[in-house]
């Protein structure tokens, strides 16, 4: 009888609770059994093969880290310092060659854990349950979908970087002779690649104190107007810096698309190939080419 | 903050030392016109390797400051514009199409002697 | 590291803070040297118009976020007269002659997002907003 009328008080209690008390009553029991149910989580995320990248106490200490900021977001409402988290658990992840699948995989796991028990706790009251399940699952659906973003923009940034450095690679800038740099560009060139080329090539022309540029093109096999503007720039603005370029390899269909943009072609300083371009490079900066008979050419600077 | 300017055989060089204002540069140019009348100078050198940044103000004020001197009979040319200022310069528009640019003060100077007397050496100018 | 600042202007030493202050907070940011150069031209450009034509005004320089993407918004207000015809100050053109907006079209293109509130006797509004790779 008695019991009854406990009970009966108890779910009376229980259906005036707004949602904010049910969740701080649930952080506090999910804080009181953090112990368990973390090793209870990390037995889930072995079992399901995931993280195979990282060692058990890496693992486990990660799982502290998620745990904590899962149960204060829980708590507070707010993810930002879930955000930090994920961004910075990412950075540190993503290089050992941890997935996105495996992010995602593991954060629905730590939910599913934390869910039954609270089904544990409350299955002698289904309308409590109920509420308190109300109260639980939007909070954990935000957190999900914050680390799992979270994880993804990460990885998205860090792909921008390693095509920055594969561009950055494959454009070399020669420094032939004195005051002479060779620019060969081969393949397609894109805006982010044009910007890269040029941002190289002015460091190039402070670094070795360069007076001529030969920038050839041969390689390129067409261009559209956005990139033409950025070679023209790039002719611009290494005369800022007293430098001339020359450009070699201009195929019908560049130079067409120059016309086209504007650029005034007999302004600008353009040879048939690379070996000319060299040539009249050299020209500019002073030097004569000696032949001696049918030896090779020699080369002599002359003051 | 005043610009020094150096005298150097016939020639002004201006370094500028740090950031400056509009007003700044204004006066840096009424000096050196001044000066180049006053010396009889053949050649200004602006050094900018300081600045971090050309704006549209700053690209005037140097074209219309070469513009001035030219009608003194001297030539004027800009050195040091760093790499990535060059690069946004010209993102901008700003291609300081009228003046005469190099490297460096040493650079400069070689253009300087070029110009200044024509004909002497076999080294070709830009 | 605070996300924001602002910079009254009302003389030429001011544009020169604003475009130090706006520079040294975006260099926070995944910004190359030469984008953070373009930066501070385009505070620059800002700045000088509110001293020319309103007399006195703010720089406002925040960093942002939007889808993930970290980047600089940057507002130039003023209480000024306001800009009768936009079309006429956005134009390109190299002129010497101290033209309204002359440093504008450069910096609109520039970037990423850009928008300008004004109307005469209204002062005058200008946004741009600048994504970090």
């Amino acid at each position: 009888m008695a019991r009854g009328g406990d009970q009966d008080r108890e779910q009376r209690r229980a259906s005036n609770q707004p949602t904010a008390d049910l969740l701080s009553e649930l952080v506090a029991h999910l804080r009181e059994n953090r112990t368990q149910l973390r090793e209870e989580w990390v037995r889930r995320i072995t079992e399901s093969r995931l993280l195979t990248a990282m060692t058990k106490d890496e693992i486990f200490a990660e799982a502290t880290s998620v745990f904590d900021n899962y149960v204060e977001v829980l708590e507070t409402g707010s993810v930002e310092a879930l955000q930090a988290y994920a961004r910075n658990l990412s950075e540190r992840i993503i290089p050992r060659g941890v997935e996105t699948h495996e992010v995602v995989g593991i954060v629905l796991l730590l939910r599913d854990v934390l869910a039954r028990s609270l089904f544990k706790k409350y299955q002698a009251d289904f309308g409590l349950l109920n509420r308190v399940l109300d109260a639980y699952e939007p909070a954990a659906n935000r957190i999900a979908n914050t680390v799992a973003v979270g994880f993804v923009q990460e990885r998205e940034r860090i792909i921008r970087q390693q095509q920055e450095a594969i561009r950055e690679l494959s454009t070399p800038v020669l420094q032939v002779r004195e005051r002479l740099l060779i620019l060969p560009i081969i393949g397609i060139v894109d805006s982010q690649r044009a910007r890269q080329l040029t941002e190289q090539l002015l460091r190039g022309i402070r670094a070795n104190r360069a007076k001529v540029v030969v920038m050839d093109i041969t390689g390129v096999p067409s261009v559209d107007s956005t990139v033409a503007n950025h070679l023209v720039q790039t002719v611009e603005a290494s005369r800022l810096l007293g430098a001339t370029v020359i450009v070699t390899g201009l195929s019908p269909e560049i130079a067409q698309t120059l016309v086209t943009i504007g650029v005034d072609l007999t302004k600008m300083n353009t040879v048939g190939d690379l070996q000319g371009g060299i040539e009249e490079a050299e020209r500019l900066l002073g030097y004569k080419v000696l032949s001696m008979g049918d030896g090779p050419s020699q080369v002599d600077r002359v003051e | 903050m005043q610009v020094p300017i150096l005298k150097q055989r016939d020639y002004l060089i201006a370094s500028i030392q740090s950031a400056l204002t509009d007003a700044d540069l204004l006066r840096l140019r009424d000096d050196l016109v001044e000066q180049v009348g006053r010396y009889r100078s053949r050649g200004v050198i602006v050094d900018v390797t300081v600045l971090d940044v050309m704006d549209s103000f700053a690209v005037r004020t140097l074209s219309s400051l070469a513009h001035m001197i030219k009608l003194r009979g001297a030539e004027t040319v800009i050195v040091g514009i760093q790499p990535d200022v060059a690069f946004a310069m010209v993102q901008l528009g700003l291609t300081l199409s009228s003046v005469a640019t190099a490297l460096d003060l040493e650079e400069g100077l070689v253009y300087l002697d070029s110009r200044a007397k024509p004909g002497t050496g076999t080294k070709r100018g830009r | 590291m605070d996300a924001e600042l602002r910079v009254p202007i009302a003389a030429d030493a001011d544009i020169v803070t604003a475009r130090q202050e706006g520079r040294r907070l975006a260099s926070h940011l995944d910004f190359s040297p030469s984008d953070l150069t373009v930066i501070s031209a385009a505070i620059s450009e800002l700045a000088r118009n509110i001293v020319e034509y309103a007399g006195s005004g703010e720089v406002h320089v925040r960093l942002v976020e939007k889808g993930g993407r970290r980047g600089v918004a940057i507002t130039a207000a003023d209480n000024g007269p306001g800009i009768a015809d936009i079309s006429l100050a956005m134009q390109d053109g190299y002129s010497t002659s101290g033209s309204l907006g002359l440093g504008l079209p450069g910096a609109k293109r520039l970037m990423d997002e850009f928008e300008i509130h004004t109307a005469v006797g209204k002062g005058t509004r200008v946004v741009m907003r600048k994504w970090a790779r």
